[in-house]
Order: structure tokens, then C-alpha cells, then sequence
């Protein structure tokens, strides 16, 4: 089966601005405002809002990684992954409020896994999460907060979302 | 990568990407909530018939903070004391349940013993076995090694071009051998010096330079100096005339500490013996990594541990 382009550059773009205004319009500003990406893409799609937050409101859009390996429920059934680095902004999370940033929406297993790291590292006031694109079939009682793009799906097919700073194009594909 | 026994058969890839994992383990241990989930409901066996003190703590801490639950086992006051074989007691830990086995033995290959004799089913660290090898220290001397040439910006990095100098009782070092291998792998240069009842033999296919002379070491400014503990448990023999002759010939004086190089490590595996082959103040120094290397040891262990047990069997 070819892969469908369904989200271009443009589109991506577009989608991750008005996440950005969806953010500050909810938080009421940009105080105390911490993105965290999911590794990897993630991580890359938090820098991008972080950036557009920024140019919005000047000095907002604190950015930093947090990586889920060591709290995923499926470690004993998978070969060992190898984690990715966490990196938590100076001032910590504390009674912030914390946007988690992930590419795909999908079981809701990974960002379970996140709510568990962000339990170990402190206790923010409110976290929230934005995704690029929520394609249904969860397995857990979690929702996005802030949706680029819902796409129907169904469980065979894949969402393969390409970012120009690691993938040599940039766009979402259904196959 | 099931058990791990050795260096020797470790590629580069491998122990760079257990380098970095142990990065991550490292970033746990600033936190305040200094554990992770990932080994919760398996069991690791700490099977020590020799005596150590941080090496088992290391590894019962790293256990620990994966969530692991562990069981400390020595030889005195157990039933090896009454006479028990490796094979029951092994037997006996399989029965358990044990998912991994940290065993150090003073017999060179008992760790691979168990690892292929097929009387338990669960991953073998070797931690020290005779004069053979102990894997983890020489990871977490390489871990070292980098954090302090790197810093943050270790992830990913080899030590190519290192030069490391192995200095004391090579003969019966299992750190020595575990770290020939592993730094010569990871493309650094390693040149041991030692007096020539102390160098073993066959050291000629060894990756390695061999030299008597400690002080022309120490004028070539290596980037590292090891030295090694002076292991009277294990001198039945004269090796050398006696402590003062060695300590002026090989030991790492105040004299020889100020000609090395101010950025040059001085690293030991510990325990140390203060004025025999390392002085106090070398001990002491900034340049002494010798606390960074017990810390740094949980790190590796962790991440050892990680990589041992977290996948599945069948498709690790």
C-alpha cells in the first residue's frame, strides 16, 4: 500500500501556530509555562511551539525533553530500548504548568508513561497535552488538550510524521 | 547482549550505547526521587563468595533505584560454607526465581560457568572473577574517562586518541584485563607499567605497550593514570623486595604527581593502599577521579542491569 500524504509543510506549520495561540489563550498568558516533547519528535515539535510562543509574547516558551522509556508498561515485551536524554528547565516543574508534546496521539500509553515521569520530577499545578495529530484507539482514559489534526484511522494502518531537522522531508503520511 | 561477562567480546557500538545509557542512569541520580520503574517485579541476586564492599553496595544501589528487588548472597554464613557446589546454589537461586546473578568468584571463569551450564536460567554479570576480568569497573572507568574529557557533551563519543597509563600489579588485575579490552576497543592507547614479575606472560599479543618504567611513563604526559591496588591476598610469591622499593619505583609519589600533566586523571579502583602505590596527596587531588569512579560505578551498573533485563527474551 503507497502512503497518502495527509499534513504538508504549510499545513504542519499552520497547525502547530494555532496550538500555540490555543496554549496562551487557555493559560491566560504565558506564565509559568513549561513545554516538555516526548522523544523524539516530540521534543523537536515542543521547540517549534516553543519558538512560535515566543515571537507572540517575548520570553515565553520555556522548552526541555522528558523521556518515558524507563516508564513504559511494555519493556519486558519489547527488544531493550535505548533511552533518550530528560532535560528539565532549570527552576524545575513545580507548581508550573506543563504542556506534554508528542507527534502521534494513538493508545495513550506513552503519555500515561509520561504522567508517571512527571510524578518522580515534582508536582506541577496543571499538565496539559498538545498533539500533532490524534488518530483515535485509545486504550486509556487520556485526551489531548490541544489537537493539530484528528485523523480516523484504523489499526492497521500507519502515521509516519517526517520533520525536517532528522527526516530528509517534512510531512504526515497515511499508509 | 544476555549476559555480561566480559569486555573482550564487546564491540564499540555496544559499549558506547551502554556509555550512554549509563548517561541517562547518571541524570537519575541528581533528582530527588532517584528511582525509575523499569525492573519492578524482577529479582537480582547479589552472589559474592569474595569480599567487597562497593562493588556489591553498587550494585545492590543500582538494583535498587530500577525497582528491582534484590538479594544479598556471601559465601560466609551461607550454605557454601558448609560445603554447598556452585551448581546447588545456583540450583537454589533458580528455584527463587532470580531474573539476574551479580556474581564475583575467586575462581577466573566461574561467572561463565554459570552462564553455560544451564543451571539457571537468568542474566550473569560477572563482577569479578579471579584474576579474569570485572567489566563493570572498567565501563565505569571509561564512563570516567569521558564524563571528564566531555562533560555534558559526552553522549555518542568514543575515547580515540586517549592515552591511558596502567600502572601496578597487572599479574593478577582483572581490572587491568577488563580494561585493556575495553579501552583499546573504545580506540584509546594503553600502555601498562608494571616491574617484570608483575607483567604476565603472553603480554606480547596484548593490544597494549609494556614498560618497567614508570617514571618515562610519566614523562610521555598521558591523558590517564591507573593505578593499581597492590593485592597482598593474592602475593604468594616475592614479587618485589619489599613496600618501600615498590612504592619508590612504582608508586605514585607527590614527586611524580607534580610532573604529570595538570589535566591528566589520576584514577583507582580502590581500595587504595595510601603511601604504597599511591600517596596521599595523589590520592587527594582534584585529579583524582576516585570518588567520581564510585559514583559513576551506580550509573554503569544501572545501566547494565537495564540493558540485561529490560527486553524480551525472544526478541533481545
Amino acid at each position: 500500500m503507497t502512503a497518502r500524504s495527509v499534513l504538508q509543510q504549510a499545513d504542519i506549520t499552520r497547525a502547530l501556530t494555532r496550538i500555540s495561540h490555543e496554549i496562551l489563550e487557555s493559560n491566560r498568558g504565558s506564565s509559568d509555562l513549561i513545554l516538555l516533547g516526548i522523544p523524539t519528535r516530540g521534543v523537536i515539535l515542543a521547540r517549534r511551539i516553543a519558538a512560535i510562543l515566543d515571537s507572540i509574547e517575548p520570553g515565553s516558551g520555556t522548552v526541555g525533553a522528558i523521556d518515558v522509556t524507563m516508564y513504559r508498561d511494555d519493556l519486558s515485551r519489547n527488544p531493550t530500548r535505548a533511552p533518550s536524554p530528560t532535560d528539565i528547565p532549570a527552576g524545575g516543574i513545580d507548581g508550573k504548568t506543563v504542556i506534554l508534546v508528542d507527534d502521534v496521539l494513538y493508545s495513550g500509553r506513552t503519555i500515561r508513561a509520561a504522567l508517571d515521569a512527571l510524578s518522580d520530577l515534582g508536582r506541577p499545578r496543571a499538565v496539559r497535552l498538545a498533539v500533532l495529530v490524534d488518530r483515535g484507539h485509545r486504550e486509556l482514559p487520556i485526551r489531548a488538550d490541544f489537537v493539530g489534526k484528528n485523523l480516523p484511522t484504523s489499526t492497521e494502518e500507519r502515521i509516519n510524521v517526517r520533520l525536517a531537522e532528522i527526516d530528509d522531508s517534512e510531512e504526515v503520511t497515511i499508509e | 547482549m544476555r549476559h555480561l561477562l566480559s569486555t573482550k567480546d564487546l564491540s564499540r557500538h555496544d559499549a558506547v550505547a551502554l556509555l550512554d545509557i549509563a548517561e541517562d542512569m547518571a541524570d537519575v541520580a541528581g533528582r530527588d526521587i532517584k528511582k525509575l520503574p523499569a525492573l519492578r517485579g524482577r529479582t537480582v541476586v547479589n552472589l559474592f563468595f569474595e569480599d567487597s564492599t562497593r562493588t556489591r553496595v553498587s550494585f545492590e544501589v543500582a538494583a535498587k533505584r530500577l525497582s528491582a528487588d534484590v538479594i544479598n548472597f556471601s559465601a560466609k554464613g551461607s550454605s557454601v560454607s558448609k560445603g554447598e557446589s556452585l551448581k546447588d546454589t545456583a540450583q537454589t537461586l533458580a528455584a527463587m526465581g532470580a531474573d539476574a546473578v551479580v556474581i564475583r568468584h575467586s575462581a577466573s571463569g566461574a561467572p561463565l560457568v554459570l552462564a553455560e551450564s544451564g543451571w539457571i536460567d537468568a542474566g550473569i554479570v560477572n563482577a569479578g572473577d579471579g584474576t579474569h576480568e570485572h567489566p563493570t569497573q572498567a565501563l565505569l572507568d571509561a564512563f570516567t574517562i569521558r564524563r571528564r574529557l566531555h562533560g555534558a557533551a559526552s553522549r555518542g563519543r568514543d575515547l580515540d586518541g586517549v592515552t591511558v597509563t596502567i600502572v601496578g600489579d597487572i599479574l593478577h588485575s582483572r581490572v587491568a584485563r577488563s580494561n585493556v579490552w575495553l579501552l583499546t576497543t573504545l580506540g584509546a592507547s594503553v600502555t601498562l607499567v608494571a616491574p617484570g614479575t608483575l607483567l604476565p606472560v603472553g603480554i606480547g599479543d596484548w593490544p597494549v605497550e609494556a614498560s618497567y618504567d614508570l617514571d618515562a611513563a610519566i614523562d610521555a604526559a598521558p591523558d590517564v593514570v591507573m593505578m593499581l591496588r597492590i593485592q597482598a591476598e593474592r602475593m604468594n610469591a616475592a614479587f618485589f623486595p619489599n613496600a618501600r622499593e615498590y612504592s619508590r619505583q612504582w608508586g605514585l609519589d607527590d614527586d611524580r604527581l607534580a610532573r604529570l600533566p595538570a589535566a591528566s586523571m589520576v584514577m583507582h579502583p580502590g581500595p587504595m593502599n595510601r603511601g604504597l602505590e599511591i600517596s596521599a596527596n595523589a590520592a587527594d587531588s582534584s585529579r583524582s577521579t576516585v570518588l567520581e569512579q564510585v559514583a559513576n560505578g551506580v550509573s554503569i551498573r544501572m545501566a547494565v542491569l537495564y540493558h540485561l533485563l529490560s527486553g524480551s527474551e525472544v526478541g533481545a
